[in-house]
């Protein structure tokens, strides 16, 4: 069958809600496109492992450590689930740790902030684990089969990461002066960058057109960033901080916070590698897989080892 | 580029006992035990499971795709294959 033909009838399955499964035919760009973005999510979940490893050593008791401990495998766990069902679009996990350390593939710019104290940790799972949620809930009806999969079971395992990290910040609010002025401080330097998350302006987004079409994005990047922004501004009330923006109202009319205009030269900036932290956190991904190169040629040679033994016997 | 990522497994959950096992996904270890731990700790960190496999991804054999319409075809027209397919008695009961 001609392309064009294939390409009509793969549009209809998407337009009757029909999921693509990995051995279904698809176009190349959606294809590429999936790689790209499921890739991207993947690394993200891999490098966001750094900021709050950070903290391991140094969590203020041994509730909030192996609390963190746990939440910090899951991360790895989501990571692990995406490279999974990104290689079932045919691209090696070599080739995809390997786009990441060249830059090809990129990872969200969330994690290049660092974090200076514990407030941060749990301004990090209240505000970055609660935007990556608006936009996995809805990521779990993309069209792509084992991409919606992975998503649901992240979801089911994200909103204890989002809980950990909003009681964090209220017990420091409720705490004393200085801690309520730490969760404070927490709050106004990773609110606009978690607002960033959700990536450009739907105007000026240039991956969305075709993600649209086919399905892999079912809202747009203001829809899903208004969500976020509704539900945490009340959350932050509950709880006696401000969301540091003086533009900041509620909406009658619309039913929405509206809100001020997000510094799009520092998104720039953090995405082409001028963050605080992008080179130490590629630094760090590359040096651990390369320090964990032993463990992969003792565990291959071990498994020869074990089927030479087999045979023998 | 070296070959760095061992081979990988499919992995397939029972939930509680009888139940089906459902495929959850894929992991890479060096051999089965390894794929077993590396299942388990992935796929199963809030009890998930009470049973694994794992089955190399090489081994499995699938049904092409491109093939549904006519590899399928044979029970498209066995109507008969249904229970609907059959008129009963009024009054019948218990059928």
């Amino acid at each position: 069958m001609e392309n064009l033909k294939l390409e009509e009838l793969f549009q209809e399955k998407l337009d009757r809600e029909e999921k693509i499964e990995p051995k279904d035919w698809m176009p190349e760009k959606y294809r590429k496109h999936l790689i790209r973005q499921v890739s991207q999510h993947a690394h993200s979940e891999v490098i966001g492992m750094q900021p709050e490893g950070n903290w391991i050593t140094r969590a203020p008791s041994l509730r909030h450590k192996v609390v963190l401990l746990a939440k910090i495998q899951d991360e790895a766990g989501h990571g692990l689930y995406l490279y999974s069902a990104c290689e079932t679009l045919g691209i090696s996990r070599d080739e995809l740790n390997e786009q990441l350390h060249t830059g090809k593939a990129k990872y969200s710019s969330i994690f290049n902030y660092p974090t200076l104290n514990w407030a941060d940790i749990g301004a990090v799972g209240w505000l970055v684990d609660g935007a990556a949620i608006v936009n996995q809930v809805s990521l779990q009806r993309t069209s792509f089969g084992p991409y919606a999969r992975g998503m649901v079971r992240i979801c089911k395992e994200e909103s204890f990461h989002q809980r950990q990290g909003y009681e964090i910040m209220a017990e420091m609010a409720m705490g004393s002066q200085e801690q309520k002025e730490m969760a404070q401080d927490a709050l106004n330097r990773l609110w606009w960058p978690s607002l960033m998350m959700f990536g450009p302006h739907d105007a000026d987004s240039p991956n969305s057109g075709n993600a649209v079409k086919w399905k892999i994005k079912r809202e747009s990047n203001d829809e899903l960033r208004q969500k976020f922004i509704d539900k945490t501004v009340d959350q932050a009330k509950v709880i006696g901080l401000s969301i540091p923006d003086p533009d900041l109202k509620w909406n009658e009319e619309r039913g929405h916070y509206d809100f001020g205009e997000i510094n799009w030269d520092e998104f720039y900036q953090v995405i082409n590698g001028n963050g605080p932290n992008n080179v130490k956190r590629l630094a760090h991904h590359k040096r651990a897989h390369d320090e964990g190169e032993w463990v992969r040629e003792a565990a291959t040679a071990y498994a020869r080892k074990q089927t030479i033994k087999k045979n023998v016997a | 580029m070296s070959d760095n990522q061992l081979p990988l497994w499919e992995v397939f959950i029972q939930s509680k006992t009888g139940l089906p096992y459902k495929h959850v996904g894929s992991v890479h270890a060096a051999d089965a035990e390894m794929a077993l731990q590396n299942a388990r700790d992935l796929y199963t960190r809030r009890n998930e499971g009470r049973s694994i496999w794992v089955v190399p991804s090489d081994a499995i054999v699938a049904s092409v795709p491109e093939d549904e319409d006519s590899f399928f075809d044979p029970s498209d027209d066995k109507i008969y294959r249904h229970p609907t397919f059959y008129e009963m008695p009024k009054g019948a009961k218990h059928i």
